[in-house]
């Protein structure tokens, strides 16, 4: 080969030493190795498969957290009912300062958290007498008197020097027709039927699980069963499957922001509140950047670099290089 | 209306004049059949790290195979089948070995500065099917229709509707994702793997990164520049 640059070896067709190379044999097997690893692993460990929760389940072993996740929604004190956009102007959702795409994207999955999640439910199905009654107070009341009944009740509820989430022991009278709602509810839950009618009252088809999925998490039932599972955010729960299944481990550069401080933080005031309260707006930015850096790096100088100055490249052409000398 | 040309054996081909003519005068330029399908490669093609591209390519053969017949009996069938369970083994993990392999061949790729020569682009449509896989991974993981799609499509919601992005993709909703993963995000991942391989095929192999010193040892080179391009 005559004397010639780095930059013209790397351009132009290569003109020294060659070897036999079947690319076409090699993609075979290659392909029947990978198939046969799969199917071994396949058949070793199976796959995971944990039973989806229901809100028949929630009824059954949390009736009290229902209870009281129903009459938050009827508050409009729940996380869906504040939530804000895409399902609900009830809030601004995450913000970087004025940058604020979430409130500027606007409400796309309209979502009435006290109409979908316990009104219309109610609604579509034959309900006892008492039931009945409250519905009708309910629907013939004003917006205002609504709100007064709801949060007047969830107050006295969750009042720690009162009833402390006991419903028992909220006074008699309180919250006009909501502790009948919420009671018409837990046992809609309980008979199952509130997993069929929840996604789409009188609907025959049903391919959207939004509203199921924002009632759920409402309340403690599905966080109980995530942190059972290692499944929560501050503990790598991104990239962690059930049992004791491989998860998302490529999500390792994502979740490991989750696992700082700044984006962690129990503070509720100062720059470790804010951060927290906005850590998936900051840390998709982070990554947004991460990935542009990696998706252009061969335009980045510095960076495009590092494989010369850390030649790890003597490792992989170690046999050519040896070969040459 | 056609019309016919009488050309004789021995005289040189005209240069073309139609879209189709330029486009296969392109193709045999950048492409040709021995570029495409070569029996041989460069004498420094010797070593394992060049098995994780192909074996990333056999993992999604077998991803996009289990993945066609769970397609068939729906998103929900693995749950009551014995048969149905294997198959969404096989799913399962095909896509762990497909990221283990695509994950090694990308480091590989980078401390090879495999970009180097014009081959920007073979980098990053790599780079952009590994992170379209991370989206089809996503939605495959959230139209399980389990406890695990029901935990990870409320958490993956804050995230995507803080970008305002969730506006438009919904990760719980099952039918949005059921098409996105097994039609949109499959057909952008070939796509894109196609043109990787082709770019692969049309520029070649990158030489060492040290070749020229290897090659022609006694001649002084020209003082190299800053980066590795």
């Amino acid at each position: 080969m005559s004397a010639t640059t780095q930059e013209t070896l790397e351009r132009e067709p290569w003109t020294g030493p060659t070897r036999h190379y079947d690319i076409v044999k090699e993609g075979v097997i290659a392909t029947f190795v990978v198939l046969v690893l799969t199917v071994v692993l396949a058949a070793i460990f199976s796959s995971p498969d944990d039973p989806a929760l229901t809100f028949q389940g929630w009824a059954k072993s949390a009736p009290d957290n229902l209870y009281a996740t129903t009459v938050a929604e009827l508050a409009g004190t729940s996380d869906s009912a504040t939530y804000g956009p895409p399902y609900n102007t009830n809030g601004d959702g995450q913000a970087m300062g004025p940058i604020a795409p979430q409130k500027w994207a606007g409400v796309h999955q309209p979502v009435d958290p006290p109409n979908d999640f316990v009104i219309n439910p109610l609604s579509s199905q034959q309900q006892p007498a008492d039931v009945a009654d409250a519905l009708v107070t309910w629907t013939s009341a004003s917006a205002d008197v609504q709100t007064g009944w709801a949060t007047g009740y969830d107050t006295a509820l969750n009042d720690p020097q009162g009833a402390n989430g006991d419903a028992t022991k909220v006074p008699a009278g309180v919250g006009g027709p909501v502790p009948t709602l919420a009671t018409g509810l837990v046992a809609m839950a309980t008979s199952g039927a509130l997993d069929s009618v929840l996604p789409a009252p009188g609907q025959f088809f049903t391919t959207d699980n939004t509203k199921q999925i924002l009632f759920l998490g409402d309340g403690s039932y599905l966080d109980d069963a995530g942190t059972a599972n290692h499944l929560q955010g501050n503990e790598w729960g991104m990239m962690n499957e059930t049992g004791n299944f491989p998860g998302q481990q490529w999500l390792a550069p994502f979740s490991f922001w989750y696992q700082l401080p700044i984006f962690n933080s129990d503070a509720t005031t100062g720059v470790a509140a804010t951060m927290t309260a906005n850590a998936d707006l900051y840390i998709l930015a982070i990554i947004a950047v991460m990935m542009l850096l990696v998706i252009f790096l061969p335009y980045i100088p510095g960076l495009r670099s590092i494989p010369r100055w850390i030649p790890l490249h003597k490792l992989v052409w170690r046999d050519y290089y040896r070969s040459r000398k | 209306m056609s019309t016919t040309t009488a050309r004789h054996e021995s005289a040189p081909a005209a240069p073309p004049t139609t879209w189709i003519g330029h486009l296969r005068g392109l193709l045999e330029r950048k492409l040709p059949y021995e570029k495409l399908l070569p029996e041989t490669q460069p004498s420094y093609v010797a070593s394992w790290i060049y098995v994780f591209g192909v074996a990333t390519l056999g993992a999604l053969g077998v991803i996009v195979a289990s993945g066609a017949v769970l397609a068939f009996e729906g998103p929900a069938w693995y749950h009551i089948s014995h048969t149905g369970l294997f198959f969404n083994s096989l799913h399962f993990w095909s896509v762990q070995l497909f990221f283990f392999f695509m994950v090694i061949h990308l480091f590989g790729k980078f401390w090879m500065a495999a970009w180097r020569g014009n081959r920007a682009k073979t980098w990053i449509t790599g780079t952009l099917a590994f992170v379209v896989s991370v989206g089809a991974a996503l939605t495959g993981y959230v139209v399980q229709t389990n406890f695990d799609s029901q935990w990870i499509a409320f958490e993956a919601k804050d995230g995507l509707n803080a970008t305002g992005v969730g506006s438009w993709f919904n990760v719980a909703n099952l039918g949005q994702n059921l098409l996105i993963h097994v039609f949109l995000l499959p057909a952008i991942i070939a796509v894109l793997v196609a043109i990787h391989v082709l770019l692969v095929r049309v520029h070649g192999v990158v030489p060492p990164i040290d070749a020229a010193k290897v090659e022609a040892p006694p001649v002084p080179t020209v003082p190299e520049r800053e980066g590795v391009r």
